[in-house]
């Protein structure tokens, strides 16, 4: 039984198999991409352990084909088991043995990458400079202690903590949370607009724009714009609740939303609101994750070339300024497509650009894992070409040989005998 | 006879060649070449007028070449000549194409099939063609690139003759306004205006009085180049000394410049006097401006400009990749001929003409790099044409190998197929957009790095020729030994070793320049693996070849089942490589095209066919039918064939 369960664990058949299901999901895979959008197609398809169905009318979620993760687990699995089983080192083998390492640490750093990989996004106007970059999807309710006007202190709280609702106690802060309405995705909505649940705060910029609840987006090319209803209590006291809301939380969003409804409210939408507690003074905001750098860049200028004659751009350059104190560097740096900045861990990209060119985008990624495919790609094409260049060069003899069949000295070696094209024993 | 046959083709087919290489006659004494070798701007590169007008005609009528009055083709330069300083000609000239019966009917075409009109033939309906062109717009504005991917036939055509006969008005009013009566003269009347003009502007700025004749004729001649700078369509003039290198203009902004520099440019003179001249009939008048102007570029640093315009007319003219196609057909032929008598000389005439087509299709790839500064693959038309170099290139290595005229008709087939699908991939580009499809068109800026260009898309290329390659000699497999009884069970397995050797480096190219690929995309936006659709069809293809090499090793097919999984490899490679692109979506798509789509599905109908009759039991093959009877070969054999 064992032996069987084994001997299957290590058949050719099954990595035969598994590549055809390999081949099928991707091709679905593909597909499935035009209809439902990269995103989900890769949630669904490619990053999990089933491919699932709901049937029309039903909640329930039918697994109908292996995953990616399951079929790159099983090939995972058979190729080592084989491996395993089989292993005896000749100068034969060491081909097969190079692409097989150079796969597992192909899989093995894509698998690293999808967990600790971040990519932010650090947009500068020219001129302005910035020691942060943001998260494009995740979300954090920012509380700023303002107090000192030379430092200011940020306490985050993470959405997920925001969407479980009820009472926060932020650490080292002398007041409490309570998130009374929370709406995953939202929209700006006058109070005479129809429809379902509002949040009406009795405090700050919300006190006269509403903002309603909207369906979630899951699409690439869109974003969830949360909203909160949040109660401030000091001392068992309220202080009223204010509406956080990434539409306030983020400067673009704000300055438009100023422009649309700054002559119907009275407060200004771009201005930060405020609460004080105990002296101290407090700003409150919705908005990308930020990660802080013990750096500071500056956007010194912003290039986007045209061909003469067309408007089909030809690069895209950002020139920017670099300081960091503590390591002393203190530089100009031109990021341009295909040209990166590696930092500190970090490499930025320049990935776009709004505001009638006043303003860059630049992707901000960290991959501890960005050298795996460099070595699985020199690993595989080294095995590759040491397999089939022994293979040709046999081949090529055995063929010199054929060609010339009444050679004096006696018939083909062993070693050629023994490798025609494509015959490999011992499988 | 047979001796000399191989060199004796060789021979005819290379001079063949070389005559293309010879400059055209000058047409009716003007010399219309030289003319065409003058170097414009457009679509961001310095091009040959030959190049612009080639363009543009095969974008509005589908041909390269017009008929004339007299019922006798002329070329493109010849036609662009005409339209640019004779439009009263020009207009006669029957070259608009519309494709759609319903539109051909209401325009009033008697006929059924490919109508063409003339410029005069469409005069009463051009406000028409502009009412259903702004009907179909209006319905569209707003909903994005869906829209235009969903257009029926009938909307495209009439799309087509709109931008056709916005593309001839603008080409009309390239060089002078439409009408000009003699325009030479009339820009020296301009020169001469020109300072009373400008005095006379000054005084009206400031509040002085100011000279209202004077006043008056520079406004006109203002008035008339500004609408010209918004029309003319080529950049003809070229940067004045001290000026970028990419600082061309069109005829209406130069002349508007005039005004500041207070002379009308050498380079609008030039041009002027050869629209006259060409005009008058004059051609020792056009001939001796012409090469005025080519003085003129020369001694002012533009010898580079000059040269790319020569380089372009002369690649034109010579059309390598065709000759190159014919040659490929034509050792195909010698190839087959050879299967059936088994004439060595035939066989060995093939080789020599597949050796000169090869070297031929070499010296086209090369000067195309050369002419564009970039790696053999940027776009989907390059791609084709360098599917087919390597797909010789590997031919001629298993011919010198296997001989048997295999690698031959395999090298040949693919050769001519991939050059005739580059033929339909630029035909379809500058019907898609008239005067703006270009085979060596700009890179946009994120393909913008020959480093990247050079290494992943060549290695992917070589990958896809290589499937093909493999594909080619299956099927070549299936239908000798289905349909003949000539697959001798060495033949079998002589192919069955090229397939396999071809797969091995199907899986080289395919896996590296896949890996290569993400590496790329890792450098320029900081992700090494996004699930975009064209990575995906890569993906397919390493993992199609993962599946034969594994079920080759694990014995689990024999040469039949090879031979079938090589053929259906031709269905997933052609999938990655135009499939993907039809799904349009991802940074990768190149847009939607239908015809191609419909002949990618007739492509793999017929490769399904291939493989059912790979899978059909032996004793309906031909060729072991040959096999079991009694009068067959050696013994041993049928224990071979049914390996």
């Amino acid at each position: 039984m064992l032996k069987s369960c084994l001997n299957f664990l290590t058949s050719l058949r099954l990595t035969v198999v598994l590549l055809g299901l390999a081949l099928v999901l991707v091709f679905t895979g593909t597909l499935a991409e035009v209809h439902i959008g990269l995103y989900d197609a890769q949630a669904e398809i490619f990053r999990s352990f089933f491919v699932r169905w709901t049937p029309p009318g039903t909640h329930l979620r039918i697994p109908v084909f292996p995953g990616g993760w399951f079929i790159g687990l099983a090939l995972l699995l058979n190729l080592l088991a084989a491996h395993i089983k089989r292993f005896h080192f000749t100068r034969k083998r060491i081909g097969i043995l190079l692409i097989h390492a150079g796969l597992i640490f192909l899989l093995a750093g894509q698998f690293f990458t999808e967990q600790f990989q971040v990519e932010s996004v650090m947009r500068l106007p020219v001129g302005g400079s910035a020691n942060y970059s943001e998260d494009s999807r995740q979300h954090e309710l920012a509380l700023i202690d303002v107090t000192d006007p030379a430092r200011d202190k940020v306490f985050p709280i993470p959405e997920a903590v925001l969407a479980r609702g009820g009472e926060i106690r932020p650490a080292g802060l002398p007041f409490a949370l309570r998130v009374k309405t929370y709406f995953q995705n939202s929209t700006p909505a006058g109070p005479m607009s129809g429809g379902g649940e509002k949040i009406k705060a009795s405090r700050g910029a919300g006190r006269q724009l509403l903002f309603a609840a909207a369906p979630e987006t899951r699409r690439m090319d869109d974003e969830n714009r949360p909203s909160a209803l949040i109660e401030v209590v000091a001392g068992g006291q309220s202080l009223g609740d204010w509406t956080a809301s990434f539409w306030l939380g983020k400067p673009e969003l704000a300055a438009g939303l100023q422009s649309e409804f700054g002559a119907l409210v009275n407060t200004p939408l771009t201005e930060p609101q405020r609460f004080q507690v105990a002296g101290r003074t407090y700003e409150m905001a919705l908005r990308p994750v930020r990660y802080y750098k013990p750096y500071t860049i500056t956007l010194l200028e912003f290039k986007h070339d045209i061909y003469a004659g067309t408007d089909i751009p030809s690069n895209f350059s950002s020139k920017i300024h670099l300081r960091d104190p503590a390591r002393g560097e203190d530089r100009d740096v031109l990021i341009r497509m295909n040209t990166p900045l590696r930092y500190a861990g970090e490499t930025f990209y320049q990935a776009s650009f709004a505001d009638n060119d006043r303003v860059s985008i630049l992707q901000v990624v960290r991959n501890p894992a960005a050298l795996t495919p460099y070595v699985a790609c020199s690993l595989v094409a080294a095995g590759l070409i040491v397999q089939f260049l022994t293979h040709l060069i046999g081949f090529a003899r055995k063929r010199a040989q054929q060609l010339q069949p009444l050679q004096p000295r006696g018939g083909p070696s062993p070693a050629l005998r023994a490798a025609p094209a494509g015959r490999r024993s011992g499988t | 006879m047979k001796k000399w046959l191989p060199w004796i083709l060789t021979g005819v087919f290379a001079a063949w060649f070389f005559s293309g290489a010879m400059a055209p006659k000058p047409v009716n004494g003007f010399d219309v070449a030289a003319w065409g070798r003058l170097p414009v701007l457009l679509n961001g590169r310095v091009q040959p007028l030959d190049s612009v007008a080639r363009n543009s005609l095969l974008g509005i009528s589908g041909a390269s070449t017009v008929t004339n009055a007299a019922g006798r083709p002329m070329s493109a330069t010849a036609w662009l000549l005409e339209v640019m300083t004779s439009p009263e000609l020009a207009d006669q000239r029957k070259i608009f194409r519309v494709q759609h019966p319903d539109l051909a009917g209401k325009l009033g075409a008697a006929k059924e099939g490919l109508i063409k009109f003339s410029f005069n033939d469409l005069t009463n309906q051009s406000q028409y063609i502009k009412d259903q062109a702004k009907i179909i717009f209006d319905a569209e504005s707003g909903q994005g690139e869906e829209a235009e991917k969903s257009r029926d036939a009938l909307k495209k055509d009439v799309l087509h003759l709109y931008s056709s006969l916005e593309l001839y008005f603008r080409l009309k009013n390239s060089l002078e306004p439409e009408g000009a009566e003699d325009f030479a003269k009339e820009l020296e009347a301009y020169e001469q205006r020109i300072p009373a003009g400008r005095a006379a502007l000054e005084n009206s700025d400031q509040g002085k009085p100011a000279n209202q004749d004077d006043l008056k004729s520079i406004n006109f001649f203002f008035r008339r180049y500004e609408e010209l700078s918004q029309i003319a369509y080529p950049l003809i003039v070229p940067p004045a000394p001290g000026q970028p290198r990419q600082a061309w203009c069109n005829a209406g902004t130069n002349l508007m410049d005039a005004l500041a520099t207070g002379a009308v440019s050498e380079p609008m003179k030039d041009y002027a006097k050869m629209a006259g001249a060409f005009n008058a009939d004059k051609p020792a008048e056009f001939n001796r401006a012409m090469s005025d102007y080519r003085v003129w570029l020369r001694s002012n640093g533009l010898t580079s400009a000059l040269e790319a315009g020569n380089q372009e007319f002369f690649f034109n003219h010579l059309q390598p990749f065709y000759v190159s196609m014919v040659t490929c057909v034509a050792a195909v032929i010698l190839g087959c001929l050879y299967w059936i008598n088994l004439s060595p000389a035939a066989r060995k005439s093939g080789f020599y003409l597949l050796v000169l087509a090869f070297a031929i299709y070499t010296f086209a790839l090369l000067f195309r790099m050369y002419l564009q500064g970039r790696p053999p693959v940027t776009n989907l038309y390059s791609s084709a044409i360098f599917i087919g170099w390597a797909a010789v290139l590997f031919g001629l290595f298993l011919e010198r190998i296997f001989q048997g005229g295999i690698g031959l008709v395999c090298a040949g087939l693919i050769g001519f197929i991939t050059l005739n699908i580059a033929d339909h991939l630029a035909l379809q580009d500058v019907w898609a957009s008239p005067g703006r499809g270009d085979t060596m068109e700009m890179l946009r800026a994120v393909l913008d790095t020959n480093l990247w260009l050079s290494t992943h898309v060549v290695v992917v290329t070589l990958g896809y020729a290589s499937m093909f390659v493999a594909g080619l000699l299956a099927i070549i497999y299936i239908v000798r030994g289905f349909f003949t009884r000539s697959l001798t069970p060495e033949l079998g397995k002589t192919l069955a070793r090229m397939v396999y050797g071809i797969v091995c480096f199907a899986t080289l190219f395919s896996f590296v320049g896949t890996i290569l690929g993400g590496i790329w995309a890792d450098q320029s936006w900081g992700r090494f693996w996004g699930w975009d659709p064209k990575e995906n069809g890569a993906l397919l293809i390493v993992l199609w070849n993962a599946m034969i090499l594994h079920a080759r090793w694990g014995g689990l097919i024999k040469e039949r089942g090879l031979m079938a999984m090589a053929v259906f490899g031709n269905i997933v490679t052609s999938f990655s490589w135009f499939g993907v692109n039809m799904l349009g979506i991802g940074l990768h798509s190149y847009g939607f095209m239908d015809a191609a789509f419909r002949w990618l599905m007739f492509f793999d109908a017929t490769q399904v066919a291939l493989i059912i009759l790979a899978l059909t039991p032996q004793r309906h093959w031909a060729s072991f039918k040959a096999a079991t009877t009694p009068a067959a070969p050696p013994p041993g054999a049928r224990a071979t064939a049914t390996e």
